[in-house]
């Protein structure tokens, strides 16, 4: 029994365990603190009625999710409407399975991965996995029977196609940078230093393409600015308008935890994943139990912020237009990230992809073209698309009635 | 008719290279939104927990439920004029007149009902009345399990009086019947019935 739990299939299964259960508090409670942030960006209270300061808030939804009715419409394609959540709430949870938690742990003179599953293409498979969450929400409007539910799902298709494209060049900017498609490598390449004082991150290395992925993650995981599938105040909810209870809740959790999801590949590919600068506790030799903690710890501490980070945005910045969000993918962040692309094309081919030098002075010219690009286009970047008819003072109503 | 002339054609205004790559302007709303959460962090909000705080009430103008006024000897100050129920925009006031038993005026409300939930609480009621009989008060938390509770009639609203007299006084006691008549309050005798209750 010993000899199992302390064999890389005991660990990853007893850390399977706690990541599902550690995950659904985390999830609950980011409703919590979405709701609180909001409240004091608003210069309110935020919930605060249910135990102190609205601690137990979480609890009582979900109680109340649970106990609510949970209605299945009679035109609806019931077992599509039945699946579509199911989907989502187990394909964001399963990305997890692949994410470097915390090195290597030293447990009865054997070296195990704290890692569920160590695929050789594991950066793969965070991105086809997550991809397939699209079908939940595309299933789950199409079952739904309803046009709301439709405009909603066929939004989450237009914008996920979209924004894979700018996601994955990304990706490849960092693979070939780190010349692995496996996190726990990309992480280890990422804790040695430049000039032993800077931490060889690829956000150094590779301002810019981390800036478009934050960016095209918030798209991904349909948060604010680009919620358009959920958009309330034109859809009704979006393409879960017509699910109830515990459903609904299944939504909703699947969301937060796409965010998790997110962050944690954010800070894996770009800020080196359980890596603290200069402290031993979290450098790769350090294999005792109180520094796989600690590891643990600054991987949890950098997915905080940038959770913190997506709710702060989402109460910032208003819902972008749905031309607006496609034009973007499209006509700015492609573009961009091909240059990028490009750029760390390059950079291999003259054996320079670990070179901050070179790298910084890349993103400049990228930056500095995209700036005058911008800057010196003649297209009207309004509100309004450029190629819509001007309006001009058409022949006026006189009065006469339409037949 | 909109002649050509009369309309006016804005282009939108030209976005700067700056605001065409939107970041600087996200990072500056960013600025606004953070600062007001780190304001809430250590200010508390000026929310007011409601059913623990209340919040202080304007007593002299705040509409809320109306109250009939009595005048110094406890009779009702209602000559029922029918002014308040011909001023008021949603009729939602009900008035029986019956002859005064009283000698300083010719008649009196028997019955003197208003349905609180057609109010529209504007206070053209207290705006037509000669007597200031009718007013309104500062109360606006009240609540009933049926629409005809929440018809308030004559005990009622002279009981609203009672209740927010010292609160809110009445504007002018002294008017009471017809002014100029003579027939002053203080000099009026109590009627039997009146008396009695």
């Amino acid at each position: 029994m010993v000899e199992f739990l302390t064999s890389q299939l005991g660990v990853s299964i007893i850390l399977a365990l706690v990541v599902i259960g550690v995950m659904l508090g985390a999830v609950a409670y980011c409703i919590y603190f979405e709701r609180k942030i909001a409240g004091w960006i608003q210069d309110r209270f935020g919930p605060n009625r249910v135990g102190p300061r609205g601690i137990l808030q979480p609890i009582a939804d979900g109680c109340k999710f649970f106990l609510k009715e949970d209605v299945i419409p009679g035109h609806v394609d019931k077992p599509l409407f039945i699946l579509a959540p199911a989907i989502v709430f187990v394909v964001a949870f399963v990305g997890f399975a692949a994410i470097p938690w915390g090195g290597q742990l030293q447990l009865g003179g054997r070296l195990v991965d704290i890692q569920v599953a160590k695929p050789d293409i594991g950066l793969l498979y965070i991105l086809g996995v997550t991809s397939i969450g699209v079908y939940g929400v595309v299933l789950g409007g199409w079952s739904s029977n309803n046009k709301y539910s439709f405009y909603g799902a066929i939004r989450a298709a237009a914008q996920m196609l979209s924004y894979e494209i700018p996601l994955g060049l990304c990706i490849l900017v960092v693979v070939l940078t780190m010349g692995t498609l496996r996190l726990e490598s990309i992480t280890l390449q990422q804790t040695e230093y430049w000039g032993g004082i800077l931490p060889m991150w690829n956000v150094f290395l590779h301002p810019l393409a981390f800036l478009v992925f934050l960016i095209t993650a918030l798209a991904e995981s349909n948060r604010m600015p680009f919620d358009l599938p959920e958009a309330e105040q034109e859809l009704v909810g979006g393409y879960h308008t017509e699910y109830s209870g515990l459903k609904f809740g299944m939504f909703l959790l699947a969301e937060y935890a796409h965010m998790i999801t997110a962050s944690g590949f954010i800070a894996v590919l770009f800020l080196g994943g359980w890596h603290f600068p200069w402290i031993a506790w979290t450098q790769p030799e350090a294999t005792a139990w109180y520094a796989v903690i600690a590891k643990m710890l600054v991987l949890a501490g950098k997915i905080t912020f940038f959770i913190f980070l997506m709710m702060w945005l989402r109460w910032t910045l208003p819902r972008l237009r749905f031309d607006q969000l496609l034009r973007l993918a499209w006509k700015g962040l492609i573009p961009i990230t091909l240059g990028l692309f490009t750029l760390a094309v390059i950079l291999v081919y003259v054996g320079q992809q670990q070179s901050l030098l070179w790298a910084l002075l890349g993103n400049t010219v990228v930056l500095v073209i995209v700036l005058a690009a911008a800057g010196l286009s003649q297209v009207e970047v309004t509100g309004r698309q450029a190629n819509l008819p001007s309006i001009r003072p058409g022949p006026v109503s006189t009065g006469t009635a339409r037949t | 008719m909109i002649k050509d002339d009369d309309i006016l054609l804005l282009d939108e205004p030209r976005l700067s290279a700056a605001e065409r790559l939107y970041l600087p302007q996200i990072v500056d709303g960013m600025t606004v939104t953070l600062r007001h959460l780190g304001k809430s962090l250590f200010k508390r909000p000026i929310t007011v927990q409601y059913p623990e705080e209340q919040r202080q009430l304007r007593v002299e103008n705040y509409r809320g439920v109306h109250r009939l006024n009595r005048d110094e000897q406890g009779r009702v100050a209602c000559v029922a004029c029918f002014m308040c129920a011909t001023a008021c925009p949603v009729r939602c006031i009900h008035i029986e007149a019956g002859e005064s038993p009283w000698d300083d005026r010719e008649k009196y409300p028997v019955k003197f009902d208003i349905d609180e939930l057609r109010c529209i609480y504007c206070g053209m009621c207290e705006e037509a009345c000669p007597v200031d009989a009718i007013e309104l008060t500062p109360h606006y938390d009240l609540v009933g399990r049926s629409r005809e509770e929440m018809i308030l009639d004559k005990e009622e609203l002279l009981s609203i009086y009672d209740g927010t007299r010292d609160l809110k006084p009445r504007k002018n006691p002294r008017i009471t019947g017809y002014p100029g008549t003579g027939n002053r309050p203080e000099q009026a005798e109590l009627p039997k019935d009146e008396a009695k209750a």
